[in-house]
């Protein structure tokens, strides 16, 4: 079978769009909510990433940093997190979803355990923040025993020999971080300047779908849409925060941002 | 896991930055795999190069002040009645602590890559003073991350820093102390490591980062070679060297020229932040037994749940209270050359009261733990033992917390 995250990407291609990716934090704003949210934008999302929240984030911006201590603060646990997909998935079999986060909570769960549980729980992809390659081989090879695609990161930093390398050892989807910065800062270069960098990566292996991620918010999204996906995470973690603030439901509020998201892409 | 002998033990690290295999690495996001690179390059280019070391040589001896005293604690060791108790006064370098050793080299390489801007963590304001003044000297502009706690509790420190023309930037994430300056640079370095350099406070981060720190300030421990050669004529038979240890810097700076004795001539101690006495929360992972774990892009024993959550630590001593350990430590604790144990928040204070009871130097709260160490197993050494504590930094920047727990007559003006 056709990993979800594949089938994803396909049925985009098809509706001749760029996929729609979203982050948010597992346990944001509490575990229900957290599920709640994942269930009403399932429809408008092409695929979920799912956040596991880490005390000591080396590459996470205030927004979702916020996300991610609240989540902490309200006692998540890494089994809670698994559960959550899971109760996602009896409903929604084929949504991709990816777990994003810090290989220290891997490697506590012991890297076989995690994947195991990341199989009987219905995760289709991670992104470990802090695994780069080539450090990430030997995880990554594990992974794709499982069926579990390994998201290679990529950066402005990155050289072109080892863009070129990386992508040689990657599995179908990539993730391109827009510039240099945390997640959630601003947009300090041109959607224009983005996308020259995306499409030099994209040549040389166009097979291979990349998402651009980092800084995309309502207003930029439009601008990158010819990219193979887009992931938005900060401004919806904001908008959490916002919600949870003006005593307003995260879960509406949620909603209505990812339907603009979306219009912005189609 | 061995230890080798003639070569340094920040060289023993493998091609992807690992000692034994087992700790340290690099577990950075994607974007610093770059400057992280160009770093290790720099440095192992200039690590050998001659001109680079007389440079270096040059400031630590003119700026810095180089050597540092090494002293006799006299009337200390008699009022113990042991072992012959010495003191290495690092707290005589320019700023007051060792942290200056590797803001100065930091800064020597930032300046040699073109980079205008140097960012640096700090706890107990140290590092994060010698940055903004070593920073100053090389006229780059410099950003200092600390804590919101830890600013409240070292304010002599976080004056010196804005004194210095540094921006202090507080950090109210987490347990707002060290553990989350040091998140909190290495987020402001992601996002602007085109431009900026950063220094690691301690033998801790990346491996470049433990292998630069353990570099600069090993001129601890080859001033003390001389010192011990100058004095007994040769290195002491018995010999044992007490360090505070927080991420490990000025501990393993003060051993490294020893590294290769065999442990019975000379002995490594580092004492560990216990935290308060009736507390569980302590910042000692090598003494407690905590699991392997990363933090701050490195494998090492670190304080941690067993979801891989960083614990919260508690200590009196700013400058120690971090969950982690530098790998360089990790490594000598499991080759078993070097001892390591706790001491409390309160054993640091009868430490500070003792040593300033009977002698000139005024230790601050970190090397105050080593001192209480010390003297306790002094007692039971014979006469011919040389203990030796590094006094690595002066208690200036603890007279508000001094003053809270011992009283106004323990602090001094200056
Ligand atoms: C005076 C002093 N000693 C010790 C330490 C602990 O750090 P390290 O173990 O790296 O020497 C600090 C850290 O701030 C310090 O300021």
């Amino acid at each position: 079978m056709l990993n979800p995250i594949s089938a994803a990407f396909k049925k985009a291609k098809q509706e001749n769009r760029a996929a729609l990716l979203t982050y948010t934090v597992a346990g944001d704003s509490s575990k229900k909510k957290s599920l709640e949210i994942l269930k009403s934008i399932s429809k408008d999302v092409d695929i979920l990433e799912v956040g596991v929240p880490h005390n000591t984030p080396v590459a996470d911006g205030s927004q979702i940093q916020t996300s991610a201590y609240r989540s902490i603060k309200n006692g998540i646990k890494m089994n809670d997190i698994f559960k959550i997909v899971k109760d996602f998935k009896k409903s929604n079999k084929y949504k991709p979803i990816i777990l994003m986060g810090y290989f220290n909570m891997i490697l506590q769960y012991g890297e076989n355990n995690f994947l195991n549980k990341c199989n009987s729980s219905g995760v289709n992809g991670l992104i470990v923040v802090d695994l780069p390659w080539p450090e990430n081989k030997n995880f990554a090879k594990k992974c794709k025993k499982k069926s579990i695609y390994f998201i290679q990161l990529l950066s402005p930093t990155t050289t072109k020999i080892r863009l070129k390398k990386i992508i040689k050892d990657s599995h179908p989807m990539n993730y391109f971080i827009s510039m240099l910065s945390t997640t959630g800062g601003k947009l300090k270069v041109s959607p224009n300047n983005i996308l020259k960098n995306y499409n030099k990566i994209k040549k040389i292996d166009p097979k291979k779908e990349i998402v651009i991620g980092f800084g995309i918010t309502e207003k930029t999204i439009g601008k990158l849409k010819s990219a193979d996906g887009l992931v938005v995470g900060s401004a919806i973690c904001k908008e959490i925060s916002k919600s949870l603030k003006y005593r307003q439901n995260p879960v509406t509020n949620v909603n209505k941002l990812v339907k603009k998201l979306k219009s912005k892409i189609l | 896991m061995k230890l080798k002998k003639k070569i340094p033990l920040i060289d023993q690290v493998s091609k992807s930055g690992f000692w034994g295999n087992k700790f340290g690495g690099n577990f950075v996001p994607e974007t610093l795999k770059k400057p992280i690179e160009d770093l290790e390059i720099q440095f192992n280019k200039l690590k050998k190069d001659k001109k680079f070391i007389s440079e270096r040589n040059r400031y630590f001896k003119n700026w810095i002040g180089s050597p540092t005293r090494f002293i006799k604690l006299e009337k200390l060791t008699n009022h113990i009645g042991g072992a012959q108790i010495w003191s290495k006064v690092v707290s005589d370098a320019n700023g007051g602590a060792h942290k200056v050793y590797n803001a100065t080299v930091h800064c020597l390489l930032a300046k040699r890559s073109g980079k205008k801007i140097i960012c640096g963590d700090t706890g107990a304001g140290y590092a994060g003073k010698m940055l903004s003044m070593a920073a100053k000297k090389f006229g780059l502009k410099c950003k200092i991350f600390m804590g919101a706690k830890d600013i409240a509790r070292q304010q002599p420190n976080v004056k010196a820093i804005k004194k210095n023309g540094a921006e202090v930037i507080p950090v109210y994430s987490g347990s707002q102390t060290l553990v989350d300056a040091v998140s909190e640079c290495m987020r402001f370095w992601v996002a602007n490591c085109d431009t900026t350099a950063m220094c690691v406070g301690s033998t801790v981060g990346p491996a470049i980062f433990v292998r630069i720190c353990g570099w600069s300030t090993s001129q601890i421990s080859r001033e003390l070679k001389v010192q011990l050669i100058d004095e007994f004529g040769s290195v002491p038979k018995k010999l044992k060297l007490y360090n505070c240890v927080g991420g490990g810097s000025s501990s393993f700076g003060f051993w490294n020229e020893f590294m290769d004795y065999d442990k019975k001539q000379c002995e490594f101690i580092g004492v560990e932040a216990g935290g308060p006495a009736k507390s569980k929360k302590h910042a000692a992972p090598l003494t407690y037994g905590s699991k392997i774990g990363i933090l701050h892009g490195a494998a090492q024993y670190v304080n941690q749940d067993s979801d891989g959550q960083i614990e919260e630590t508690e200590s009196i001593s700013a400058g120690l209270d971090y969950p982690g350990v530098s790998p360089l430590h990790c490594f000598l604790k499991d080759t078993k050359r070097a001892r390591y144990t706790a001491a409390s928040d309160e054993e640091a204070l009868n430490a500070f009261k003792t040593v300033t009871k009977y002698e000139e130097l005024r230790p601050s709260l970190e090397p105050s733990h080593a001192f209480s160490v010390a003297i306790k197993e002094a007692k039971r050494l014979s006469k011919d033992t040389i203990v030796v504590v590094n006094s690595c930094g002066d208690a200036y920047k603890d007279r508000g917390i001094l003053e809270k727990r011992l009283g106004k007559k323990y602090v001094k003006s200056n």
